[in-house]
Protein backbone atom coordinates (compact mmCIF):
# COMPACT_ATOMS: atom_id res chain seq x y z
CA UNK A 1 0.00 0.00 0.00
CA UNK A 2 1.15 3.39 -0.66
CA UNK A 3 1.46 6.40 1.68
CA UNK A 4 -1.72 8.89 0.77
CA UNK A 5 0.30 11.71 1.49
CA UNK A 6 3.19 11.49 -1.00
CA UNK A 7 2.00 8.67 -2.71
CA UNK A 8 5.48 7.15 -3.53
CA UNK A 9 6.56 5.43 -0.82
CA UNK A 10 5.50 1.97 0.46
CA UNK A 11 3.05 3.12 4.02
CA UNK A 12 4.58 1.96 7.38
CA UNK A 13 2.37 3.63 9.44
CA UNK A 14 -1.54 2.25 9.64
CA UNK A 15 -4.03 3.30 12.47
CA UNK A 16 -7.62 4.62 12.48
CA UNK A 17 -8.68 7.76 13.84
CA UNK A 18 -11.76 8.73 15.14
CA UNK A 19 -12.99 12.24 14.90
CA UNK A 20 -16.30 13.03 16.62
CA UNK A 21 -17.70 9.31 15.70
CA UNK A 22 -16.25 9.76 12.15
CA UNK A 23 -13.89 6.65 11.70
CA UNK A 24 -10.68 7.21 8.69
CA UNK A 25 -8.17 4.94 7.79
CA UNK A 26 -4.05 6.34 8.13
CA UNK A 27 -1.46 4.89 5.59
CA UNK A 28 1.91 7.13 6.18
CA UNK A 29 5.37 6.62 4.65
CA UNK A 30 7.76 6.71 7.71
CA UNK A 31 8.98 10.54 6.18
CA UNK A 32 5.15 11.65 5.50
CA UNK A 33 4.19 10.50 9.41
CA UNK A 34 7.01 12.44 10.66
CA UNK A 35 6.06 15.62 8.75
CA UNK A 36 2.38 15.06 9.58
CA UNK A 37 3.57 14.76 13.67
CA UNK A 38 2.41 10.96 13.96
CA UNK A 39 4.18 8.93 16.18
CA UNK A 40 7.23 8.34 15.20
CA UNK A 41 9.21 5.22 16.68
CA UNK A 42 12.17 5.28 14.38
CA UNK A 43 13.34 8.93 15.47
CA UNK A 44 16.83 6.82 17.56
CA UNK A 45 17.36 5.41 14.12
CA UNK A 46 16.98 2.06 15.64
CA UNK A 47 13.66 0.62 14.38
CA UNK A 48 12.97 -2.86 15.54
CA UNK A 49 13.66 -4.60 12.59
CA UNK A 50 17.25 -3.33 12.32
CA UNK A 51 18.12 -4.10 15.67
CA UNK A 52 16.95 -7.47 15.47
CA UNK A 53 18.65 -8.44 12.20
CA UNK A 54 21.88 -7.15 13.54
CA UNK A 55 21.21 -9.60 16.46
CA UNK A 56 21.31 -12.39 14.15
CA UNK A 57 23.79 -11.82 11.39
CA UNK A 58 23.67 -15.98 10.20
CA UNK A 59 19.92 -15.11 9.93
CA UNK A 60 20.10 -16.17 6.39
CA UNK A 61 17.12 -18.43 4.35
CA UNK A 62 17.88 -22.04 4.04
CA UNK A 63 18.11 -21.55 0.05
CA UNK A 64 18.13 -25.22 -1.18
CA UNK A 65 15.43 -27.82 0.19
CA UNK A 66 16.69 -30.56 1.48
CA UNK A 67 15.40 -33.70 0.07
CA UNK A 68 15.22 -36.24 2.43
CA UNK A 69 15.18 -40.06 0.42
CA UNK A 70 11.67 -41.96 1.99
CA UNK A 71 13.53 -45.50 3.30
CA UNK A 72 10.59 -48.03 3.92
CA UNK A 73 13.23 -50.22 4.97
CA UNK A 74 14.29 -48.29 7.55
CA UNK A 75 13.09 -48.78 11.17
CA UNK A 76 14.09 -48.50 14.75
CA UNK A 77 15.20 -51.62 16.78
CA UNK A 78 13.63 -50.87 20.02
CA UNK A 79 10.21 -49.11 19.40
CA UNK A 80 9.65 -49.89 16.10
CA UNK A 81 8.80 -47.11 14.40
CA UNK A 82 9.52 -46.95 11.01
CA UNK A 83 11.48 -43.94 9.22
CA UNK A 84 8.35 -43.39 7.12
CA UNK A 85 6.17 -43.25 9.90
CA UNK A 86 8.56 -40.67 11.61
CA UNK A 87 8.08 -38.59 8.31
CA UNK A 88 4.21 -38.70 8.51
CA UNK A 89 4.00 -38.06 12.39
CA UNK A 90 6.85 -35.99 12.92
CA UNK A 91 7.64 -37.38 16.20
CA UNK A 92 9.83 -40.21 17.48
CA UNK A 93 9.34 -42.96 19.13
CA UNK A 94 11.92 -43.51 21.48
CA UNK A 95 15.91 -42.32 22.34
CA UNK A 96 16.82 -44.96 20.17
CA UNK A 97 14.97 -43.66 17.06
CA UNK A 98 17.31 -41.17 17.21
CA UNK A 99 20.30 -43.52 16.48
CA UNK A 100 18.51 -45.52 13.76
CA UNK A 101 17.48 -42.23 11.21
CA UNK A 102 20.80 -40.19 12.22
CA UNK A 103 21.54 -40.41 8.79
CA UNK A 104 18.83 -38.66 8.08
CA UNK A 105 18.50 -35.98 10.93
CA UNK A 106 21.12 -33.12 10.33
CA UNK A 107 18.94 -31.35 7.29
CA UNK A 108 15.79 -31.88 9.34
CA UNK A 109 17.38 -30.36 12.56
CA UNK A 110 18.80 -27.82 10.69
CA UNK A 111 15.86 -26.69 9.05
CA UNK A 112 13.85 -26.28 12.45
CA UNK A 113 16.45 -24.98 14.54
CA UNK A 114 18.10 -22.11 12.37
CA UNK A 115 21.01 -24.16 10.71
CA UNK A 116 22.27 -25.71 13.93
CA UNK A 117 22.64 -29.46 14.85
CA UNK A 118 24.70 -29.44 17.75
CA UNK A 119 23.67 -29.14 21.45
CA UNK A 120 25.40 -26.42 23.66
CA UNK A 121 23.17 -26.45 26.61
CA UNK A 122 22.96 -28.00 29.89
CA UNK A 123 24.36 -31.45 30.28
CA UNK A 124 22.83 -34.07 32.99
CA UNK A 125 24.87 -34.50 35.51
CA UNK A 126 24.23 -38.36 35.45
CA UNK A 127 24.18 -38.87 31.68
CA UNK A 128 27.35 -36.37 31.22
CA UNK A 129 30.00 -38.64 32.71
CA UNK A 130 33.15 -36.29 31.55
CA UNK A 131 31.44 -34.12 29.39
CA UNK A 132 31.20 -30.99 31.87
CA UNK A 133 34.67 -31.26 32.13
CA UNK A 134 35.45 -31.22 28.48
CA UNK A 135 33.21 -28.33 28.15
CA UNK A 136 35.09 -26.73 30.71
CA UNK A 137 38.52 -27.62 28.32
CA UNK A 138 36.82 -26.19 25.08
CA UNK A 139 36.36 -23.24 27.43
CA UNK A 140 39.67 -22.57 28.72
CA UNK A 141 41.21 -22.85 25.35
CA UNK A 142 39.01 -20.90 23.80
CA UNK A 143 40.05 -18.25 26.66
CA UNK A 144 43.97 -19.02 25.68
CA UNK A 145 43.96 -18.20 22.35
CA UNK A 146 42.09 -14.60 22.80
CA UNK A 147 44.38 -13.81 25.48
CA UNK A 148 47.47 -14.59 23.65
CA UNK A 149 46.10 -12.60 20.97
CA UNK A 150 45.42 -9.93 23.09
CA UNK A 151 49.13 -10.58 24.72
CA UNK A 152 48.18 -10.62 28.43
CA UNK A 153 50.44 -13.80 28.43
CA UNK A 154 50.30 -13.74 32.32
CA UNK A 155 46.53 -14.28 32.69
CA UNK A 156 47.14 -16.42 29.74
CA UNK A 157 49.72 -18.92 31.74
CA UNK A 158 47.34 -19.00 34.69
CA UNK A 159 44.43 -20.66 32.03
CA UNK A 160 47.45 -23.06 30.63
CA UNK A 161 47.62 -23.94 34.25
CA UNK A 162 43.93 -24.94 34.47
CA UNK A 163 43.99 -26.49 31.36
CA UNK A 164 46.71 -28.92 32.46
CA UNK A 165 45.13 -29.49 36.04
CA UNK A 166 41.75 -30.46 34.19
CA UNK A 167 43.24 -32.59 30.82
CA UNK A 168 45.28 -34.64 34.17
CA UNK A 169 41.62 -35.27 36.11
CA UNK A 170 40.26 -36.03 32.82
CA UNK A 171 43.15 -38.51 32.39
CA UNK A 172 42.91 -39.90 36.12
CA UNK A 173 39.21 -40.45 35.53
CA UNK A 174 39.90 -42.56 32.14
CA UNK A 175 41.89 -44.90 34.39
CA UNK A 176 40.18 -45.04 37.03
CA UNK A 177 37.48 -47.41 34.52
CA UNK A 178 39.40 -49.89 33.71
CA UNK B 1 -6.51 -36.02 47.27
CA UNK B 2 -6.60 -31.77 47.47
CA UNK B 3 -7.47 -31.04 44.00
CA UNK B 4 -10.28 -28.96 45.71
CA UNK B 5 -7.40 -26.50 46.11
CA UNK B 6 -5.97 -26.12 43.12
CA UNK B 7 -9.42 -25.42 40.90
CA UNK B 8 -11.26 -23.88 43.46
CA UNK B 9 -8.90 -20.49 43.43
CA UNK B 10 -8.90 -18.40 40.30
CA UNK B 11 -5.71 -17.02 41.07
CA UNK B 12 -2.78 -19.30 41.77
CA UNK B 13 -0.86 -18.41 44.75
CA UNK B 14 2.29 -16.79 42.81
CA UNK B 15 0.12 -14.59 40.82
CA UNK B 16 -0.03 -12.41 43.95
CA UNK B 17 3.02 -11.25 43.64
CA UNK B 18 4.46 -8.51 41.97
CA UNK B 19 7.24 -9.13 39.52
CA UNK B 20 9.14 -6.61 36.99
CA UNK B 21 7.83 -4.57 34.63
CA UNK B 22 3.82 -6.14 35.55
CA UNK B 23 2.60 -3.26 34.27
CA UNK B 24 3.14 -4.77 30.60
CA UNK B 25 4.35 -8.31 31.45
CA UNK B 26 2.06 -10.63 32.78
CA UNK B 27 3.99 -13.53 33.67
CA UNK B 28 7.42 -15.57 32.93
CA UNK B 29 7.51 -19.31 32.17
CA UNK B 30 10.48 -21.77 31.97
CA UNK B 31 9.56 -25.14 30.16
CA UNK B 32 11.76 -28.18 30.24
CA UNK B 33 10.96 -31.47 28.28
CA UNK B 34 12.72 -34.29 29.60
CA UNK B 35 12.44 -38.32 28.74
CA UNK B 36 13.37 -41.45 30.87
CA UNK B 37 16.53 -43.30 29.13
CA UNK B 38 15.40 -46.59 28.88
CA UNK B 39 11.03 -46.06 28.64
CA UNK B 40 9.52 -45.72 24.63
CA UNK B 41 8.25 -42.12 24.58
CA UNK B 42 4.29 -41.44 25.42
CA UNK B 43 4.28 -40.94 21.54
CA UNK B 44 4.62 -44.58 21.19
CA UNK B 45 1.50 -45.18 22.97
CA UNK B 46 2.48 -48.25 25.27
CA UNK B 47 0.21 -48.01 28.12
CA UNK B 48 2.09 -50.32 30.16
CA UNK B 49 5.36 -49.08 29.85
CA UNK B 50 3.72 -45.33 30.25
CA UNK B 51 1.53 -46.53 33.63
CA UNK B 52 4.95 -47.73 34.89
CA UNK B 53 6.52 -44.13 34.72
CA UNK B 54 3.11 -42.23 36.69
CA UNK B 55 4.09 -44.90 39.32
CA UNK B 56 7.52 -44.15 39.10
CA UNK B 57 6.68 -40.43 39.23
CA UNK B 58 4.37 -40.61 42.41
CA UNK B 59 6.85 -43.25 44.34
CA UNK B 60 9.39 -40.63 44.17
CA UNK B 61 8.10 -37.49 43.62
CA UNK B 62 4.28 -37.24 45.63
CA UNK B 63 4.38 -35.59 48.56
CA UNK B 64 8.13 -34.56 48.37
CA UNK B 65 9.36 -30.86 48.80
CA UNK B 66 11.61 -28.88 47.13
CA UNK B 67 13.19 -25.75 48.19
CA UNK B 68 10.89 -22.46 47.13
CA UNK B 69 8.37 -24.93 45.75
CA UNK B 70 7.40 -26.21 48.97
CA UNK B 71 5.64 -29.71 48.76
CA UNK B 72 4.32 -31.17 45.39
CA UNK B 73 1.37 -32.98 44.77
CA UNK B 74 0.69 -35.64 42.65
CA UNK B 75 -2.86 -35.71 40.48
CA UNK B 76 -4.24 -38.38 37.90
CA UNK B 77 -5.72 -37.35 34.92
CA UNK B 78 -8.08 -40.40 35.03
CA UNK B 79 -9.08 -39.79 38.92
CA UNK B 80 -10.24 -36.20 37.35
CA UNK B 81 -13.71 -35.05 36.18
CA UNK B 82 -14.18 -32.86 32.72
CA UNK B 83 -14.83 -29.70 34.88
CA UNK B 84 -11.77 -30.16 37.01
CA UNK B 85 -9.17 -31.15 34.04
CA UNK B 86 -10.85 -28.01 32.22
CA UNK B 87 -9.76 -25.46 35.16
CA UNK B 88 -6.30 -26.73 35.34
CA UNK B 89 -6.10 -26.41 31.61
CA UNK B 90 -7.44 -22.18 32.22
CA UNK B 91 -5.12 -22.10 34.71
CA UNK B 92 -2.43 -23.62 32.37
CA UNK B 93 -0.91 -25.87 34.89
CA UNK B 94 -1.72 -28.64 32.33
CA UNK B 95 -2.44 -28.84 28.83
CA UNK B 96 -4.84 -29.06 26.61
CA UNK B 97 -3.12 -32.24 25.24
CA UNK B 98 -2.84 -33.68 28.44
CA UNK B 99 -6.03 -33.44 29.17
CA UNK B 100 -8.11 -34.66 26.52
CA UNK B 101 -6.54 -37.93 25.98
CA UNK B 102 -4.61 -39.71 28.37
CA UNK B 103 -5.44 -42.83 30.75
CA UNK B 104 -1.52 -42.42 31.94
CA UNK B 105 -1.27 -38.89 32.24
CA UNK B 106 -0.08 -36.91 35.61
CA UNK B 107 1.00 -33.69 37.03
CA UNK B 108 2.78 -32.81 40.26
CA UNK B 109 1.60 -29.33 41.50
CA UNK B 110 3.77 -27.59 43.69
CA UNK B 111 1.56 -26.18 46.21
CA UNK B 112 1.89 -22.37 45.24
CA UNK B 113 1.08 -23.56 42.07
CA UNK B 114 4.65 -22.01 40.81
CA UNK B 115 5.66 -25.39 39.54
CA UNK B 116 4.14 -28.35 37.70
CA UNK B 117 5.67 -31.46 36.19
CA UNK B 118 3.61 -32.85 33.39
CA UNK B 119 3.71 -36.80 33.16
CA UNK B 120 3.21 -38.55 30.03
CA UNK B 121 2.11 -35.84 28.26
CA UNK B 122 4.31 -35.64 24.96
CA UNK B 123 7.10 -36.31 26.80
CA UNK B 124 7.36 -38.44 30.06
CA UNK B 125 7.99 -34.66 31.91
CA UNK B 126 7.58 -31.76 31.22
CA UNK B 127 8.99 -29.43 34.01
CA UNK B 128 7.27 -26.25 33.75
CA UNK B 129 7.80 -23.07 36.06
CA UNK B 130 6.00 -19.61 36.03
CA UNK B 131 6.62 -16.12 37.77
CA UNK B 132 4.65 -13.39 37.81
CA UNK B 133 6.39 -10.24 35.56
CA UNK B 134 9.27 -9.91 33.47
CA UNK B 135 11.43 -12.54 35.57
CA UNK B 136 13.25 -14.76 32.78
CA UNK B 137 15.95 -14.97 34.57
CA UNK B 138 15.13 -15.99 37.92
CA UNK B 139 12.57 -18.52 36.46
CA UNK B 140 15.57 -20.00 34.47
CA UNK B 141 17.53 -20.57 37.98
CA UNK B 142 14.98 -22.04 39.44
CA UNK B 143 13.79 -24.29 36.49
CA UNK B 144 17.06 -25.49 36.36
CA UNK B 145 17.94 -26.37 40.09
CA UNK B 146 13.80 -28.07 39.76
CA UNK B 147 15.37 -29.92 36.72
CA UNK B 148 18.59 -30.93 38.54
CA UNK B 149 16.53 -32.63 41.33
CA UNK B 150 14.19 -34.31 39.82
CA UNK B 151 17.23 -35.74 37.74
CA UNK B 152 19.06 -36.74 40.88
CA UNK B 153 15.95 -40.12 40.70
CA UNK B 154 15.22 -40.23 37.30
CA UNK B 155 18.02 -41.11 34.08
CA UNK B 156 17.20 -38.49 31.25
CA UNK B 157 17.92 -39.53 27.49
CA UNK B 158 20.79 -37.20 26.35
CA UNK B 159 22.87 -37.40 23.82
CA UNK B 160 26.63 -36.00 23.64
CA UNK B 161 25.65 -34.54 20.49
CA UNK B 162 22.02 -33.60 19.89
CA UNK B 163 21.41 -32.95 23.97
CA UNK B 164 17.99 -33.70 25.70
CA UNK B 165 16.28 -35.96 23.32
CA UNK B 166 11.93 -35.65 23.13
CA UNK B 167 8.94 -36.64 20.74
CA UNK B 168 9.46 -34.27 18.44
CA UNK B 169 12.47 -33.03 16.54
CA UNK B 170 11.80 -28.75 17.75
CA UNK B 171 12.40 -29.33 21.22
CA UNK B 172 15.40 -31.45 21.22
CA UNK B 173 18.69 -29.85 22.38
CA UNK B 174 17.82 -27.96 25.38
CA UNK B 175 14.66 -29.06 25.54
CA UNK B 176 13.31 -26.04 26.76
CA UNK B 177 10.80 -23.69 25.79
CA UNK B 178 10.81 -19.87 27.20
CA UNK B 179 8.08 -17.73 27.57
CA UNK B 180 6.53 -14.37 28.34
CA UNK B 181 2.90 -13.25 28.17
CA UNK B 182 2.31 -9.55 27.28
CA UNK B 183 -0.45 -7.07 27.30
CA UNK B 184 0.01 -4.51 24.24
CA UNK B 185 -2.82 -2.85 23.74
CA UNK B 186 -1.42 -0.08 22.70
CA UNK B 187 1.15 -1.86 19.53
CA UNK B 188 -2.31 -3.46 18.77
CA UNK B 189 -4.21 0.10 18.59
CA UNK B 190 -1.45 1.26 15.95
CA UNK B 191 -1.78 -1.73 14.33
CA UNK B 192 2.40 -2.08 14.65
CA UNK B 193 1.95 -5.74 15.93
CA UNK B 194 0.89 -6.44 12.27
CA UNK B 195 5.01 -5.26 11.36
CA UNK B 196 6.48 -6.43 14.76
CA UNK B 197 5.19 -10.19 14.69
CA UNK B 198 7.27 -10.65 11.19
CA UNK B 199 10.63 -9.44 12.49
CA UNK B 200 10.19 -11.19 15.87
CA UNK B 201 9.40 -14.22 13.89
CA UNK B 202 12.65 -14.11 11.64
CA UNK B 203 14.82 -14.83 15.10
CA UNK B 204 13.22 -18.09 15.81
CA UNK B 205 11.60 -16.25 18.29
CA UNK B 206 7.69 -16.67 18.19
CA UNK B 207 4.76 -14.68 18.93
CA UNK B 208 0.91 -15.47 18.87
CA UNK B 209 -2.58 -14.29 20.21
CA UNK B 210 -2.85 -15.82 23.59
CA UNK B 211 -6.83 -16.03 22.42
CA UNK B 212 -7.65 -15.69 19.37
CA UNK B 213 -5.77 -15.37 15.83
CA UNK B 214 -2.51 -14.11 15.38
CA UNK B 215 -2.16 -10.22 15.40
CA UNK B 216 -6.44 -9.98 16.37
CA UNK B 217 -5.31 -11.05 20.04
CA UNK B 218 -8.38 -11.16 22.05
CA UNK B 219 -8.18 -9.33 25.48
CA UNK B 220 -4.14 -7.85 23.32
CA UNK B 221 -2.63 -10.73 24.92
CA UNK B 222 0.48 -12.05 23.32
CA UNK B 223 3.01 -14.97 24.00
CA UNK B 224 6.20 -14.49 22.97
CA UNK B 225 8.34 -17.46 22.99
CA UNK B 226 11.54 -19.10 21.66
CA UNK B 227 11.32 -21.68 18.63
CA UNK B 228 14.98 -22.74 18.48
CA UNK B 229 16.12 -25.15 20.99
CA UNK B 230 19.85 -26.52 19.56
CA UNK B 231 22.94 -24.88 18.61
CA UNK B 232 22.08 -22.53 22.05
CA UNK B 233 22.33 -22.63 25.19
CA UNK B 234 19.42 -22.41 27.54
CA UNK B 235 20.80 -18.60 29.02
CA UNK B 236 21.47 -17.51 25.29
CA UNK B 237 18.04 -18.73 24.28
CA UNK B 238 16.55 -16.57 27.58
CA UNK B 239 18.90 -13.48 26.74
CA UNK B 240 17.79 -13.20 23.22
CA UNK B 241 14.21 -14.10 24.00
CA UNK B 242 14.50 -10.97 26.52
CA UNK B 243 16.46 -8.61 24.82
CA UNK B 244 13.11 -8.65 22.64
CA UNK B 245 10.95 -8.64 25.33
CA UNK B 246 12.60 -5.23 26.22
CA UNK B 247 12.09 -3.25 22.85
CA UNK B 248 8.75 -4.38 23.09
CA UNK B 249 8.29 -3.22 26.35
CA UNK B 250 9.87 0.04 25.55
CA UNK B 251 7.65 0.08 22.74
CA UNK B 252 4.41 -0.05 24.15
CA UNK B 253 5.43 2.38 26.83
CA UNK B 254 6.01 4.92 23.97
CA UNK B 255 3.06 3.85 22.30
CA UNK B 256 0.55 4.11 25.15
CA UNK B 257 2.34 7.70 25.69
CA UNK B 258 1.20 8.62 21.97
CA UNK B 259 -2.34 7.52 22.18
CA UNK B 260 -2.85 9.39 25.24
CA UNK B 261 -1.64 12.00 23.86
CA UNK B 262 -3.32 11.89 20.68
CA UNK B 263 -6.70 10.31 21.75
CA UNK B 264 -7.49 11.92 25.00
CA UNK B 265 -10.71 12.12 25.83
CA UNK B 266 -11.37 9.09 22.92
CA UNK B 267 -9.15 6.94 24.83
CA UNK B 268 -10.66 7.82 28.29
CA UNK B 269 -13.61 7.10 26.65
CA UNK B 270 -13.58 3.98 25.79
CA UNK B 271 -11.25 2.93 28.44
CA UNK B 272 -14.77 3.98 30.90
CA UNK B 273 -17.32 2.42 28.51
CA UNK B 274 -15.60 -0.63 29.30
CA UNK B 275 -15.38 -0.54 32.85
CA UNK B 276 -19.30 0.76 32.43
CA UNK B 277 -19.81 -2.46 30.85
CA UNK B 278 -17.94 -4.64 33.45
CA UNK B 279 -19.64 -2.98 36.23
CA UNK B 280 -23.60 -2.79 34.99
CA UNK B 281 -24.36 -5.55 32.10
CA UNK B 282 -26.38 -8.43 32.83
CA UNK B 283 -25.55 -10.68 29.95
CA UNK B 284 -21.85 -10.87 28.58
CA UNK B 285 -20.03 -13.11 26.41
CA UNK B 286 -16.79 -14.10 26.64
CA UNK B 287 -15.12 -12.27 23.75
CA UNK B 288 -16.67 -9.07 25.47
CA UNK B 289 -15.86 -9.91 28.36
CA UNK B 290 -11.94 -10.09 27.43
CA UNK B 291 -12.15 -6.37 25.28
CA UNK B 292 -13.54 -4.86 28.04
CA UNK B 293 -10.68 -6.19 30.60
CA UNK B 294 -8.29 -5.17 28.67
CA UNK B 295 -9.54 -2.15 28.63
CA UNK B 296 -10.03 -1.72 32.28
CA UNK B 297 -6.33 -3.04 32.85
CA UNK B 298 -4.82 -0.11 30.32
CA UNK B 299 -7.08 2.25 32.45
CA UNK B 300 -5.53 1.36 35.41
CA UNK B 301 -2.08 1.23 33.93
CA UNK B 302 -2.49 4.48 32.77
CA UNK B 303 -3.73 5.89 36.05
CA UNK B 304 -7.26 6.40 34.99
CA UNK B 305 -9.32 3.91 36.64
CA UNK B 306 -8.43 3.96 40.02
CA UNK B 307 -9.16 1.48 42.78
CA UNK B 308 -9.59 -1.63 41.02
CA UNK B 309 -6.20 -3.47 41.23
CA UNK B 310 -4.26 -5.63 38.83
CA UNK B 311 -4.64 -8.53 41.05
CA UNK B 312 -8.48 -8.06 40.51
CA UNK B 313 -7.96 -7.77 36.78
CA UNK B 314 -6.03 -11.08 36.77
CA UNK B 315 -8.64 -12.80 38.94
CA UNK B 316 -11.53 -11.76 36.59
CA UNK B 317 -9.15 -12.92 33.45
CA UNK B 318 -9.72 -16.49 34.59
CA UNK B 319 -13.14 -15.62 35.92
CA UNK B 320 -14.41 -15.64 32.08
CA UNK B 321 -13.21 -18.76 31.16
CA UNK B 322 -15.88 -21.48 30.71
CA UNK B 323 -14.19 -23.81 32.95
CA UNK B 324 -13.94 -22.40 35.93
CA UNK B 325 -17.33 -20.64 35.86
CA UNK B 326 -19.03 -23.81 35.79
CA UNK B 327 -16.50 -24.86 38.84
CA UNK B 328 -17.73 -21.97 40.48
CA UNK B 329 -21.67 -22.51 40.00
CA UNK B 330 -20.85 -26.02 41.15
CA UNK B 331 -22.79 -27.50 37.86
CA UNK B 332 -22.77 -27.33 34.38
CA UNK B 333 -24.01 -24.49 32.83
CA UNK B 334 -25.51 -23.76 28.84
CA UNK B 335 -23.57 -20.75 27.26
CA UNK B 336 -26.90 -18.56 27.62
CA UNK B 337 -26.65 -18.99 31.71
CA UNK B 338 -22.70 -18.73 31.77
CA UNK B 339 -22.98 -15.35 30.24
CA UNK B 340 -25.85 -13.88 32.48
CA UNK B 341 -23.42 -16.26 35.66
CA UNK B 342 -19.95 -14.36 34.39
CA UNK B 343 -21.93 -10.80 34.17
CA UNK B 344 -22.72 -11.49 37.55
CA UNK B 345 -19.88 -12.29 38.80
CA UNK B 346 -17.42 -9.57 37.38
CA UNK B 347 -19.80 -7.44 38.73
CA UNK B 348 -20.33 -8.24 42.01
CA UNK B 349 -16.26 -8.74 42.14
CA UNK B 350 -15.71 -5.33 40.96
CA UNK B 351 -18.25 -3.82 43.24
CA UNK B 352 -16.43 -5.66 46.28
CA UNK B 353 -13.75 -3.76 45.32
CA UNK B 354 -15.06 -0.39 45.18
CA UNK B 355 -16.44 -0.78 48.63
CA UNK B 356 -12.85 -1.41 50.18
Amino acid sequence: MKCQRCEQNEATMHYTQVVNGEKTEVHLCNQCADKEGYMNFHNNGLSIHQFLTSMFPFDQPMSQKQSIQSHTTLQCDHCGLTYDEFRNKGKFGCNHCYEAFEPYLNPIFKRVHSGNERHVGKIPKRAGGNLHKQREMDKLKHELVQLIEKEAFEDAAQVRDRIKALREEIESEKGGDV
Amino acid sequence: MSVEQFVNEAVSPWMKEEGEDSDIVLSSRIRFARNLAQVPFPTSRNEEDLSRVLEYVEQEFNNQSFKSFKQFELIKMNELKPIEKRVLVEKHLISPHLAENNNVGGVLISHNEQASIMVNEEDHLRIQVYYSGFELDKALKNALDLDDWIEERIQFAFDERRGYLTSCPTNVGTGMRASVMMHLPALTMTKQMNQIIPEINKLGLVVRGIYGEGSEALGQLYQVSNQLTLGKSEEEIVNDLSSIVRQLINSERKAREWIVNQLGIQLENRIFRSYGILTHSRIIESKEAQKCISDVRLGIELGLIEGVSRQTINELMVFTQPGFLQQYAKKTLTPHERDIFRADLIRERLQLENNN
